[in-house]
């Protein structure tokens, strides 16, 4: 009994070192979809969400607000390479984190002086989009920064607590029976990485934010409120589980 | 030994006395309720549908069971096959009212249950996920689940 498990376990570490990628058994969602649905997120000319990422870019380079500045005036594209795949972060002179659409608001109600881009508008997810679009490819790399810590941390007991009147948890579903089938469902290990994505369901682009409300809503749980810190936790927990994987966005998910 | 386990089923019935808003008391008495929640037999045909019914009963998120007509069904738990057979109707109406107090681990959501939960959306607080009068149609329909 002991001797296969010690085997094991040199075997993953020498696998580790060896090749990372081959000992990693982590799965994003795009691998729990079918064949149609991963060549319609890989084709870009069948992809819905290009649609929101040229929107983006369109906008991008769009001067607004009474600074009367675009983003392209103050940010080079190069610069916004591997940007979504280190969010959330903490805020320049802020004492808490915020996500890639709290980044962008922020820089569209402070730097641009414009009237502020409502959670899950269509501008807002489509500038998102495009920033995210530019980690595509990218390994998920959240940063070594302490301050993140404790965010981390609540997000991890959120994670793992029950709520809802089901008295579900996020790792019952996502840990525990992750592969299973909920209903006609396969449950996705609730890997981050292809948000903002579009999903057929909502025949519309979101935010990881909306995934994680409907999961919430799913269980009969008390969604938080859309500028809740609880969100941000979460999503900085998910991205440090998949830390290393390879960021997707626009992905496509059914 | 029989003393032992009169007083073991005497505590059970004790702390199994649910006072809970919205669900009745009812009693615990090893691993299952004798008596029924509500007044009115159970309808198995009602049941049926509760079972099937995604939004109601929601047991084919997680169970499979001989609905046919049902084609999307859960993995993530024992088929409900056979159901009838394994179990009496009082030990089946504990394992749907809450489950928990069998395997404190479960996945099972209490379906008669309001206490302990939490940040439980407004629209359903302090209420049961099935009315006494469901879950016995529940219990009634597993009942005829002989094999
Ligand atoms: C009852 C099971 C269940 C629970 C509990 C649950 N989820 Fe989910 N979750 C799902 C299913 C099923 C999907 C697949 C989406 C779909 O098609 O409905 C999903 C999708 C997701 C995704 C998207 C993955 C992707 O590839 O895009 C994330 C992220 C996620 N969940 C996070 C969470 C978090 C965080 C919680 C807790 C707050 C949670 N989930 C609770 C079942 C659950
Ligand atoms: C979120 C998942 C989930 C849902 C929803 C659910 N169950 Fe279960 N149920 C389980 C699991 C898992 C078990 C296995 C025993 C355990 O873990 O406690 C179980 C056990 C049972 C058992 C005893 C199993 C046996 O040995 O035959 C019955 C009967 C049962 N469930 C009926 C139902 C009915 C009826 C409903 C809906 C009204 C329902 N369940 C909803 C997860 C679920």
């Amino acid at each position: 009994m002991l001797l296969p498990a010690v085997f094991a376990a040199s075997f993953a570490l020498a696998q580790a070192s060896a090749d990372k990628t081959a000992a990693d058994k982590r799965r994003s969602g795009y691998q729990d979809m079918g064949a149609a649905l991963q060549k319609m997120q890989d084709d870009d000319t069948a992809n819905p969400g290009m649609l929101f990422v040229q929107l983006g870019q369109q906008l991008w380079a769009k001067p607004a607000g009474a600074a009367n500045k675009a983003c392209a005036d103050c940010h080079s594209l190069a610069d916004m390479k591997g940007v979504a795949a280190r969010y959330p972060a903490m805020a320049k002179d802020g004492d808490k984190p915020i996500d890639l659409e709290g980044r962008v608001r922020l820089c569209r109600t402070v730097n641009q002086q414009a009237e502020p881009l409502a959670p899950e508008s269509r501008e807002l997810l489509s500038l998102a989009a495009f920033v995210a679009n530019q980690s595509r490819g990218l390994p998920i790399a959240p940063p070594d920064d302490p301050r993140l810590a404790p965010f981390r941390a609540q997000g991890a007991a959120i994670y793992q607590r029950r709520q809802g009147q089901l008295n579900l948890s996020c790792a019952i579903c996502h840990d525990d029976n992750a592969g299973k089938k909920l209903a006609g469902v396969t449950i996705p290990e609730a890997h981050p990485t292809g948000y903002p994505l579009y999903r057929l369901e909502w025949q519309a682009l979101g935010s990881l934010k909306r995934r994680l409300r409907n999961c919430l809503i799913g269980i009969r749980a008390e969604a938080y409120p859309s500028d809740a810190v609880e969100y941000v936790a979460l999503e900085i927990y998910l991205m440090d589980r998949a830390r290393g994987m390879v960021f997707e966005s626009p992905g496509v998910r059914p | 030994m029989r003393a032992g386990l009169l007083v073991a089923a005497l505590i059970a019935s004790i702390a199994g006395t649910a006072w809970a808003q919205g669900a009745s008391p009812y009693t615990v008495v090893g691993d299952a309720i004798s008596q029924p929640l509500a007044d009115k037999p159970g309808d198995p045909a009602r049941g049926r549908a509760i079972v099937a019914n995604r939004s109601v009963g929601l047991c084919l998120l997680c169970h499979s069971g001989p609905i046919p007509e049902e084609r999307f069904q859960g993995n993530l738990a024992p088929s409900l096959a056979g159901a009838g057979g394994r179990w009496s109707v009082a030990q089946l109406r504990l394992r749907i009212v809450d489950g928990a107090r069998l395997n404190p681990d479960t996945i099972m959501p209490p379906y008669y249950r309001t206490t302990g939960l939490q940040r439980v959306a407004k629209p359903f607080e302090g209420k049961t996920i099935l009315t006494a009068e469901q879950i016995e149609d529940v219990v009634a329909y597993l009942a005829t689940l002989k094999e």
